[in-house]
Formats: structure tokens, sequence, C-alpha cells
């Protein structure tokens, strides 16, 4: 057999374009506000607290296997704690930013209890625990139960500062999310997680930290929900315990992952856009708008899994954002080969596979 | 007293949690399938029923009976359509097709009857507040014991059903090990197909009951799932009759939780269920990650070492 | 015409290869030994043959029809049935219910509790414990009769001697006697050489996925299987190398 020295690259020029272009639009966006009204920045804000959730969600469930039905919690604790901040004398700004934080630590006690649990014991163990952090804010006498609290702390800033406010911090958190989640995905981490989503004996038997890997993604995804739901206290201005921790927000970030691609680091970047478009067209119609994005999800779970992203990557073997690896050969000039090798299960024999 | 009376109102409840709770526990220990739609399913079948009750004006009992083997087809029809390609992509995917499939139930059923609370009450009649006076300051309601007596009738009649006949057996053998099922000649597609058309079925009794004791709207039904789990949790090792119990531990702590105040009630079970999720966690060593066990709910299994 | 055809068959793990282009026929009532090292492809290409592992290429033909396709519970219903490796009874249910499930949704004929508790006398003690608790013997006692509960025409037996003593390998083989001259087509895999060649009719030996020797029972000389087993022969070393 003749000789072909192989490389392994994680950059190919395609993704070095891609992350050009990715830099370059957050500089754009930065700018945006200097140009363009409340109208526009308001409406980039809420899509980008679209965007860290789908990106949280898919952490979780995409690539560390763990379907959460109980994300909201963070989201809800998120701008509870931002809000009890306020009202304790801490400045707007920096009661959001301490309390995502403070919210985002709840995760450190609560993964080395929750995270023995797999799969739907998972699910809905994380769905009790959120309905019992709704209750327990409900106690607060401040919330007075389900009438609602303003961030009366935002009135120190009037409305065209605070917009413009809220949009640059949340453009920050979510690059900033962005970033993190990107560079967890390319370490040692990453790759432990996807090894865990697969086959978590088999991960364990060559050595993979399993709880260590899976704790480090829980506890950012949760970080990331309390920042979001803190930044959507922002600019929504009023608490109200039943719309923070509401199930609906899961139902979101479900769709938005599942639909985008889920396991891919773009996907779901592309189902917050999708989602932000659908809730700006349809979402005055109610009940139908819900039935769709609930039906959507399902359709995709059974019929097209990968999602949207997942799916246009698999069949195209392309990625932009890489997170992967690549084999290339020496000789022929640059030509890799598929990133992943996705064999049918059914080859594989088992019967009961597709 | 008021302990003891609480105490007894409680573990009545429990015969509504059971009910609720076993259908979860069967399709768990068949197919390792959490349906997180298992609590619409049965509001949606409680709305059918609750449909044919105000058109025709016969009895829920009667209306239930009639909506029994529909919401079985329905069960079926899950297993076809969803769980079997779910269960061949992995183990996410019943996860997420069925939430999805819960939201899409919950809002047209939304849709279909608006956000109005209702109840079954008005149309028992007597039963609905008819009670044995046990001492004076005990007292049980009738509805609560018929609710208790259902529950243990039809645990007793899946526990018959699972040990005495054919299919119950084919059910055990294939909860066990479906490939080796499928070897001695279990169809095992089809076993599934009736573990979840029975385990929808009994949702729709759950939810017949909990219409005649309480309200429902058409977005009660993750509250009974996480009702159903917990009580699963607590009490199932594994078996139908563990339901039970969990279901009366949740019930009675409840209850006397809700002596302490308004949200007691709550969070007591909560509480309860967190305990003992953890006991279980923790005593039993890291490697048992599942806490509701694989195999069969309802016969006592002497597992090989 | 043979009871059994198997043609051209590949089956794969992953992207591992089995069984590869395997040619094998039985005939009806015809015991067939098929040994061959560990990881040379038996029991896959037995759990294909009953329909638990999906081929990756090739066909299997059941007196005379196509039954690639079908699931393994309807090959049973045509009259395959396999025992497989490491017995894989059903723990929690007792030896009757193991034995009463495959006698539910088996095929009618000679093999019912009674006749089976002729042939295994051991389990008339054994009927109600739970399957898991039995010893190494009486499982493997079993889960053959669970099988023969659906009265196949081709009965596939995967390694039953494994994990078992001397005298409990003894004990079972004395037990088939009537099995082995019933006039069912039996496939054994077997490691222990001597005790198969002594009760089949032709023997097939596997090396890599490969069948590399299919011979007379009678004929074949002991440094002929051998030689086979272990990859010796001219005609396995050209092939493997292709």
């Amino acid at each position: 057999m003749s000789e072909k020295p192989l490389f392994v690259t994680r950059w190919t020029p395609a993704s070095k374009l891609s992350a050009a272009i990715a830099v370059a639009t957050i500089a754009a966006l930065s700018l945006l506000p200097l140009f363009f009204g409340a109208n526009v920045t308001e409406r980039l804000t809420t899509l980008f607290v679209y965007i860290i959730l789908a990106v949280m969600w898919n952490a979780l469930a995409g690539y560390a296997g763990l379907v959460s039905v109980g994300q909201q919690m963070f989201f809800g604790l998120g701008a509870y704690a931002a809000i009890r901040l306020s009202y304790s004398g801490m400045n707007a700004y920096a009661a959001t930013v301490a309390g995502a934080l403070l919210a985002g630590c709840t995760a450190l006690p609560l993964s080395s209890f929750i995270l023995r649990l797999r799969g739907g014991e998972f699910a809905i163990a994380t769905w009790v625990i959120a309905t019992i952090a709704h209750l327990l804010v409900n106690f607060d006498p401040l919330i007075e139960g389900e009438t609602g609290k303003s961030m009366i702390a935002l009135n120190a800033y009037d409305a065209t500062a605070r917009q413009a406010i809220n949009y640059w911090i949340t453009l920050a958190a979510m690059v900033l999310f962005l970033i993190l989640v990107f560079a967890l995905l390319r370490s040692r981490v990453g790759a432990a997680v996807q090894a865990i989503r697969d086959d978590e004996h088999a991960a364990a038997s060559v050595g993979v930290r399993v709880m260590a890997a899976k704790r480090l993604i829980f506890i950012v995804a949760a970080f990331g929900c309390a920042a979001a739901g803190a930044l959507w206290l922002a600019t929504a201005l009023t608490f109200q315990p039943r719309t923070y921790f509401g199930i609906q927000w899961t139902a979101y970030m479900l769709f938005m992952a599942q639909v985008g691609g889920l396991g891919t680091f773009e996907g779901p970047i592309i189902g917050a856009a999708i989602f932000f478009v659908l809730e700006d067209r349809f979402g005055a119609t109610g009940v139908w708008y819900l039935v769709g994005l609930g039906l959507a999800a399902t359709l995709f779970a059974l019929l097209l899994p990968r999602g949207i992203w997942g799916t246009i990557e698999d069949r195209y073997g392309i990625q932009i954002m890489p997170v992967g690896y690549r084999l290339r050969f020496a000789s022929t000039g640059g030509k890799s080969s598929k990133q992943t090798t996705r064999w049918s299960a059914r080859a594989n024999g088992d019967p009961h596979r597709v | 007293m008021i302990w003891l009376d609480q105490v007894i109102q409680g573990t009545l409840l429990g015969g509504y949690y059971a009910l609720i709770a076993c259908g979860l526990s069967l399709m768990f220990g068949v197919m390792r399938i959490i349906n997180l739609a298992h609590g619409d399913f049965a509001i949606l079948g409680v709305f059918a029923v609750w449909l044919l009750v105000v058109q025709t004006g016969i009895s829920p009992f009667l209306a239930l009976a009639a909506i029994i083997p529909l919401m079985g087809l329905l069960g079926w029809a899950l297993q076809r359509w969803v769980f079997e390609r779910s269960l061949r992509a992995g183990p996410l995917v019943p996860l997420l097709a069925t939430f999805g499939l819960a939201i899409v139930i919950e809002n047209l059923l939304f849709e279909a009857f608006g956000a109005d609370t209702r109840s079954l009450a008005p149309e028992i009649g007597d039963l609905a507040f008819d009670s044995w006076v046990l001492t004076d300051r005990i007292s049980v309601g009738h509805l609560a014991v018929l609710t208790f007596a259902t529950a243990v009738v039809v645990l007793i009649g899946l526990h018959f059903f699972l040990k005495w006949t054919v299919l119950g057996r084919a059910i055990r053998a294939t909860a066990e090990d479906p490939d080796t099922a499928e070897l001695v000649g279990v169809n095992s597609r089809a076993v599934y197909a009736l573990a979840a058309a029975i385990a929808v079925a009994t949702t729709a009794v759950a939810g017949t009951f909990l219409a005649m004791r309480a309200t429902f709207d058409p977005y009660s039904g993750p509250a009974q799932l996480i009702f159903a789990f917990e009580a699963v949790v607590i009490g199932g090792v594994g078996s139908l009759w563990g339901t039970l119990v969990g279901g009366i531990v949740l019930g009675v702590a409840q209850s006397l939780g809700a002596q302490i105040g308004p949200r007691g009630f709550l969070l007591t079970g909560h509480l309860i269920f967190l305990v003992v999720l953890a006991g279980r966690l923790f005593l039993s060593g890291v490697d048992s990650h599942a806490v509701l066990r694989r195999g069969l709910p309802g016969l006592n299994r002497s597992r090989s070492p | 015409m043979s009871l059994l055809a198997v043609e051209q068959l590949d089956a794969r793990h992953g992207l591992l290869k089995a069984v590869r282009d395997v040619d094998m026929h039985v005939a009806e009532g015809e015991i067939l030994a098929l040994v061959g090292a560990n990881g040379a492809g038996k029991t896959t290409l037995l759990r294909t043959i009953a329909g638990a592992h999906h081929p990756a290429g090739g066909r299997i033909l059941f007196d005379g029809r196509d039954v690639t396709t079908l699931r393994a519970h309807e090959r049973v219903a045509r009259g395959i049935a396999l025992v497989p490796e490491g017995r894989r009874l059903f723990a929690g249910l007792t030896v009757e219910e193991n034995l009463r499930v495959a006698g539910d949704a088996g095929r009618r004929g000679r093999w019912n509790l009674e006749a089976l508790l002729e042939v295994f006398p051991m389990l008339k003690a054994r009927l109600k414990m739970p399957a898991g608790l039995l010893s190494g013997g009486e499982q493997q006692a079993t889960s053959i009769g669970r099988a023969l509960m659906t009265n196949p025409r081709l009965l596939l037996l995967d390694e039953i001697s494994l994990g078992l003593a001397p005298l409990a390998i003894d004990n079972l083989y004395r037990s088939l006697t009537a099995l082995f001259s019933s006039g069912t087509a039996l496939v054994i895999v077997e490691q222990n050489l001597s005790r198969v060649l002594g009760v089949a009719t032709r023997v097939c030996c596997m090396l890599e996925g490969r069948v590399v020797l299919e011979t007379d029972a009678k004929l074949a000389t002991r440094q002929q299987i051998t030689d086979a087993y272990f990859g010796l022969r001219q005609d396995a070393l050209r092939e493997m190398r292709s």
C-alpha cells in the first residue's frame, strides 16, 4: 500500500472566511444603534436573546444529549434575581448582570444532583425543579404572587438610552456566550461531550470524565439562560413569574434548536432567526402559532432529526464554523474527505433501526 | 385528629395519583419511553368525555366507557407513528417528539374549548358531595373512595393481565428483551402498540376522575405528568403496586402540607419527591442512573446476579 | 431442494464486515456443524438467518421462499428458531413462562411442555422458579426448550456449551439425543469439535467472515478442519489476500 501522509486540520478556507464574516457582522451590529431607531434595536435585542436561548438548549440537547424541559427555571431566576437586586438599591444594569450571575450559580449544587439522571427522567426532573422554583418565587412578598412587578430602577434611564444600552449588553452577552460555546465545543470537553452523547458507557471506558463534562455544559447553559432572562426583563420592564417561568420558553428553545439544526453550531442561530421571523408574522394569531411550533418541532424530530442546518451539513459535507476535525491528504492539493462518517444504522445490522 | 383526617384524605388522593401514574409506569417499563404528553392525553380524554356528556346527557361513567377504546386507538397510533420512528432514531427523539405533541394538544384544546376551567362534578350529582361520616371530625367522600377503589381495580386488572394472560406474558418478555422476544416469535411492535394503547387508555380513566373531583382546562396536562412521575419515583421500584404506594405517599404529603399554607400543598409534595429522588440516587450508588427501573412494573422479580 | 439456502450473504457491525459473501445450504433433517474461531462470524451468521440482524447484502431462502426481509418473529412462524449465544432467557419470568411465551407465539407441533419435560426432566422441579436463578446447565436446557416450543423445522444452536462444566455439557448432549434423531434440521455452532462432529452430517468452517471449508462430516479429517479453522489452507489464504 502506498503511503499518503494525513493531516488533521481544523480550519478550512471556507471556515476562515466565515469567521472573518462573523467578526465583521458583529462589528456592524455594534454600530447599529447609531443609525437605526428603537424599533430596529428593540427587535434585534429580542433576536439576540432568542439566539442565546437556542444555543444554550442546543448545547445541552444536541451536544450533551440532555433534554432539559426546565431551562425556564434559570430564565426566571435570572430575571427574579435582577429585579430583587435592583429593589435593594443596586443600579438597574448592575443588577441585571449580577442577577444573571447569581441565578446561574444555582446550577452548581443542582448539577451534582440532577445530572445523575438521564433521558426522560432528567427531562421531567428539570421540569419539576422549574415548577418548584416558580412556586418559591411566588412566595416572595415583593413579587406579590402573579401580579407582576416593574423594574422601576430602569426608569433612571430615558427610553432611547435604555434601548441602546439593552441592545449593547444583549449583543455583548450573545457574542460572549457564542464564543464560550464555540471554544467549549472545540476543546477536549466538546469532544468528550459528543462522545458521551453518542455512547456514555463507551466514552467512560476510554477515560472520558463523563460527569465533569456534563456539568460544565449544564452550568454554562444555566448561566446563558439566566442572562437571557435578566436581559429580557431589561427590555420587557415587568417581571411576572408565570411569564418567565412558563414552559413556553422550553417550547421555543426546542423549536429553535430542533428546526435549526440539533447538534450543530450554526443550527440554533438559524433556528432562532426562523423563530424570530415566524413570531413576528404569526405571533399575534395566538394558539395556532403555538400549534404550528409544536407540530413543526415534532415533525422535525421524527423526519428531519438533524434539523435544517444539520441536514445540509450532512448532505453536502460542508461546515462553516470549525468545531470538528477534517482529514486531508498531503499529495492531492487539499481535497479533504467528508468530515464525519455517518454509516447508516441499517448497514450496522440492527433490525430495530431504520 | 386533624392529622388523621388529612392522612386519610391524602391516602384516598393517592388513588388518583396511582391512576395517572400507572400508564406512565407501564409505558416506561415496556418501552423505556417517557411520554411527555402523558398528562395532556389525560386531559384530551377528559375533554372527550366531557363533550360526550354535555352533548348526550349520559353519565360520565358511560361516556368514559365509550371513550376508553378510542383512547386505546390513539395510543396505538402514537406507538405506530411516533414511537416506532423515535425508538429507532435514538433516546432524544421520543422526548422531543412527545414534548412537541404536548404543545400541539394543549393549544388545539385551547382553540377548541377556550381557557375556561370545567368540571365533571356537576354531572355526577350527589356523588360529588356525599360522604360517609366516620367520626365527628373525619368523613370520607364517596367519590374519593370510588377513585381509590378504581385505582386498585385497575392495578389488579393490569397485574392479572400481565401475569396470567398470553398477551401479558408476551409484553413482559418484550419488556425484558425485545430482541430475544422476537426470536421466539413475539411480534415486538404489536406488543409495544398494545402497551401504548393500554397506557393511554388508563390516562382517560385518570383524567375523568380528576374532572369529577376538581376542575380541568387545556393546560392542566403538565401538572398531571409531574404528579405521575413523582408518584412513580417515590414508590415505584419498577412495580405497579409501587405506584400506588408512591401515590399515597405523595397524596399524604400534600394533604399534610396543605395545613401549613395555601401553597404548602404542592410544595410538600415536590419536597418529598426530591428527598426520595436524592435518596435513590445517592444511596444506591453512583451506578444507578436509572431511577425508574428497567423491566416491567407489576410483578415481583428476583434478578439473577 | 434445500430447506435453507443462504446466498452471498454479507453482514456488518458498523463498518466491520462480520460475514462476507457466504453461501450455505442445509437440507431437511440435516445436522450442520458450524465451526470456527471466535470472531469468525458464526454468531452473526446465525442471527442474520434468524432475522435478528439485518444483512448488508445477499439472500436467505427458506423452503424455497425469500425470507431476507422478514422480521424475526415472522421467520419463527415459518419454522426457523435460534437458541441465542449466552442463552438470553427472560430472567424475570419463570421457566414455565419462558417456555409458554415461545409456545404461544410459535407453531404447533410435537413439541409442547410435556414433551420438553421428557427431554429435560431436570426442569420439572424448576418450572416455577425465575429463570435468572437457574444453574448454567438448567438455563441452557430452558433456552433450547424455549426454541423447541416454537416447533421449528430448522433449529440454530449457538454455542450451547458456553460457560458450562464438562459434566453439564455431557448431560446436555445426552438429553439432546432425541433431538438429533428427530428429523429437525440443525445448525450447531460449537467450540468442542469432537462433540459436534460426533452428531453432525456436514461440517462448515468459517474464518474471518468467510466459509473456508465445507464438507461431509464423515469425510473430513481432523487435520483438514484444524487447518481451515486456523486459516492454514492455501485457498483460504488466497481468498483473504484478494
